[in-house]
C-alpha cells in the first residue's frame, strides 16, 4: 500500500479523551464522530484533513480508553494511516480489526514536521517526504496483524473463518 | 538458561489456549471464560449483526452491563439501552445487569463472575481491574468483541510481567489509591505497555480485596495490559464470606522469569494528589493545598466502594460541605449503596451538604450527573484527569483518594485529610 497525503503531527501520550472525546459518544454515527476527531489536540484537525491525510505521533499514541470510535473517527475523517514512536495497545489492535493501518516509526515524529507532504509505503517500509528531503524507517507489520489488515479488518477476517469452517 | 518457573499470565493463557508450553512473548489463539461490555454492546453487536449469526457462541459466558450513562442522559441513550434490552434477551446472554445495578468491574467481582486463574476480556480499558481476584482481565475493542462473539476466541500475546513489590504500612490519611498514583509517576504512562502487572509484598498481602481492585484499576494508566494479585488467604476468605470454598488458583511460580522489578516502601508516603491532565502528574497533597475547587467527586470503578464511602464519611461526620464547592458521590454498585446506607455514609454524606447518584459510572467519563463547565475545578476519586475527560476541555481535573476529596469538599480547596483525621 501506498499513499501520499498531508502530516498532521502530534506529540506523545495522545490519549482516546483528546482523540475522541467521551461527551460525543452518544452518537455511534461515524460521521458525527469525525466532525471531533482530534478535538482535544488540534481543534483545526476536523475540519481541514483530507481523505490520505496521515497522522505521525510520539510515544503511547492512543492510551485511555477502549473506545473503538476513536479509531472510527480517524478512519472516517480521511486518514490513511497512523505513524507513531509506540501505540497503546487496545488502540492498536482496534485499529487493525477496523482496518486502519498503524504502523511504528522509531523516528517519524522527530523528522517530519506539521504539514510536511509524504509519500507512505507500507510495503516497502519508508514514509518520505514528496521532495524527497526527510525519510523515516517503519517497522515491519507483525505478519497475523498483516493478515487482517490486508482482509480489511477483522468482520471481513471473521467471515472468511467462519466460511472455512463451514466448508 | 531456561527457567522452569511460569508467571500467572503464561498459565492462565496457556490454559485458555491449549498451548501448554507457551511462554511469554508466543501469540496464542485463546478461549475468554467470561466476556463482558457495556453500553458499547451496542457497537459489539453492530458488528457481530454482519457474521449473520444466531447467537454469540456461548451466551452463558456473556455478561452485560448499562452503567456509563445511567439512568439514561438523553433520548439517543435510552434508545441504545432499549435495543440492548432487546438483544440480551434474544440473544440469552448469561447475566444482564440493568441501569443502576452498578459498574461492570465493580459487579464483575463483586457476584464472583470473575474468578481465579480465567481469562476475562470486556470492552472497557480498566477490565484489569477483575485481575484482583487473580484473573487475566484485559480490555478489548468493541469489533474485536464481535469476533470473540462469533468464533469463541481471539489472538493475544502472553504479556511479560513485570512484579511491584510494595513493602511496608500506610500512614493514617493514605489508602491504595495514594500507592497507585504514586506508581503511575514511577512508572510513567506506558512504563507497563502490553505488559502484565503483579503486585505482591507485605502491603499487598494486607490489603482487602477493595485495596487490590484500585491497584489493578490504575494499572492501565501505566499502559498495563493486564494487573494482577495472586490469589492468597486474603482471596479465600472473600470468596468464603460468600459462602465458597472450592478455588482453582493460578499463580507465579517464585521462580518465574520476571522482565522488571519494581520495589517501593509506603511507609513514608503522605497522601497523593495528581494534578490536572496527566496521571503521572503525581505529588505530595501539600504541594496542591489551597487550590480551590468548584467539585469533589467520590465513585468510579477506582474508589466508589464501600471502604471509599465509609473513608469519606469518616471526615465528613459533623461537617459541612463548604459554600460554593459540590460534592457528588457515585456509588460503585447497588450493593455498595445499601451497604453504605446500613453503615450510615449516606446520611453523613447527604447530612454534610453531598448529593447521591445512581449506581454507576457517573460524571467520570463526562456524560452526565456532574460534568464539568470552562474553567471549572474538580477533585474526584477516578483514574483520569485527561482534559475533557469531565466535560469541558478548559476544566481542570485532580485526583486523590476518597480521604482527599472529602477534605477538599469540606474546605472548598484542595485539603490534606490528616488535618481532619485528628
Ligand atoms: S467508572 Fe469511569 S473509568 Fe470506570 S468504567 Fe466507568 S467510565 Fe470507565
Amino acid at each position: 500500500m501506498s499513499v501520499r497525503g498531508r502530516i498532521w503531527l502530534f506529540g506523545h501520550d495522545i490519549n482516546t479523551d483528546l482523540i475522541m472525546p467521551g461527551r460525543y459518544l452518544d452518537n455511534y454515527d461515524p460521521a458525527h464522530l469525525a466532525q471531533h476527531a482530534m478535538e482535544g489536540a488540534n481543534k483545526k484537525f476536523a475540519s481541514g484533513v483530507r481523505k490520505g491525510d496521515i497522522v505521525v505521533s510520539g510515544k503511547n499514541f492512543g492510551c485511555g480508553s477502549s473506545r473503538e470510535q476513536a479509531v472510527t473517527a480517524l478512519k472516517h475523517s480521511g486518514v490513511s494511516a497512523v505513524i507513531a514512536e509506540s501505540f497503546a495497545r487496545i488502540f492498536y489492535r482496534n485499529a487493525i480489526n477496523l482496518g486502519l493501518p498503524v504502523v511504528v516509526s522509531p523516528t517519524a515524529h522527530a523528522v517530519f514536521g506539521d504539514g510536511d507532504i509524504a509519500m507512505l509505503d507500507v510495503d516497502a517500509l519508508v514514509l518520505g517526504s514528496s521532495d524527497g528531503a526527510k525519510s523515516a524507517p517503519l517497522e515491519p507489520i507483525p505478519s497475523h496483524v498483516k493478515t487482517i489488515l490486508g482482509m480489511g479488518g477483522l468482520v471481513p477476517y471473521v467471515k472468511a473463518k467462519l466460511a472455512a469452517k463451514e466448508a | 538458561m531456561t527457567v522452569d518457573g511460569r508467571t500467572a499470565s503464561e498459565k492462565i493463557l496457556s490454559r485458555a489456549s491449549g498451548m501448554l508450553k507457551a511462554r511469554a512473548g508466543d501469540i496464542v489463539e485463546a478461549g475468554p471464560d467470561l466476556v463482558m461490555s457495556h453500553e458499547n454492546t451496542y457497537l459489539v453487536n453492530r458488528s457481530f449483526s454482519e457474521f449473520g449469526l444466531p447467537r454469540p457462541w456461548d451466551p452463558d459466558k456473556v455478561v452485560v452491563v448499562l452503567d456509563h450513562r445511567t439512568p439514561a442522559n438523553n433520548a439517543q441513550t435510552a434508545a441504545v439501552h432499549a435495543s440492548i434490552r432487546k438483544l440480551v434477551t434474544k440473544y440469552g446472554v448469561g447475566r444482564f445487569f440493568d441501569s443502576g445495578e452498578g459498574i461492570c468491574h465493580q459487579l464483575l467481582v463483586e457476584e464472583r463472575l470473575a474468578r481465579p486463574g480465567q481469562l476475562i476480556l470486556g470492552t472497557d480499558s480498566h477490565t484489569t481491574t477483575e485481575g484482583a481476584v487473580g484473573a487475566f482481565a484485559t480490555g478489548i475493542g468493541a469489533t474485536e468483541m464481535a469476533g470473540v462473539w462469533a468464533t469463541g476466541s481471539l489472538w493475544l500475546k502472553i504479556p511479560k510481567t513485570v512484579l511491584v513489590n510494595l513493602s511496608g504500612h500506610l500512614m493514617k490519611g493514605t489508602c491504595a489509591k495514594d500507592v497507585a498514583l504514586s506508581l503511575a509517576k514511577i512508572i510513567g504512562p506506558s512504563g507497563a505497555d502490553y505488559r502484565c502487572m503483579e503486585f505482591v509484598g507485605t502491603l499487598v498481602a494486607d490489603l482487602p480485596m477493595a485495596s487490590r481492585m484500585v491497584l489493578c484499576n490504575m494499572a492501565v494508566e501505566m499502559g498495563a495490559k493486564a494487573a494482577m494479585v495472586s490469589p492468597d488467604i486474603v482471596t479465600k476468605e472473600w470468596f468464603r464470606g460468600y459462602g465458597e470454598d472450592a478455588l482453582t488458583v493460578v499463580a507465579s511460580d517464585e521462580d518465574a522469569e520476571f522482565e522488571r522489578r519494581v520495589e517501593s516502601d509506603v511507609s513514608r508516603m503522605p497522601p497523593i494528589v495528581s494534578g490536572p491532565h496527566k496521571v503521572e502528574e503525581a505529588k505530595s497533597v501539600d504541594k496542591f493545598e489551597g487550590v480551590r475547587i468548584d467539585q469533589a467527586f467520590i465513585g468510579t470503578c477506582t474508589n466508589g466502594r464501600l471502604e471509599d464511602l465509609l473513608a469519606a464519611a469518616r471526615i465528613l461526620k459533623g461537617r459541612k460541605v463548604a459554600q460554593g464547592c459540590r460534592l457528588i458521590v457515585a456509588p460503585a454498585s447497588r450493593r455498595v449503596l445499601t451497604d453504605a446506607i446500613d453503615h450510615g455514609a449516606v446520611q453523613t454524606i447527604t447530612q454534610a451538604g453531598g448529593v447521591v447518584l445512581t449506581p454507576g459510572c457517573g460524571p467520570c467519563m463526562g456524560a452526565h450527573g456532574g460534568v464539568l463547565g470552562p474553567g471549572e475545578v474538580c477533585i474526584s476519586t477516578s483514574n483520569r484527569n485527561f482534559p475533557g475527560r469531565m466535560g469541558s476541555e478548559e476544566a481542570e481535573i485532580y485526583l486523590a483518594s476518597p480521604m482527599t476529596v472529602a477534605a477538599s469538599a469540606v474546605a472548598g480547596k484542595i485539603a490534606d485529610p490528616r488535618r481532619m483525621l485528628e
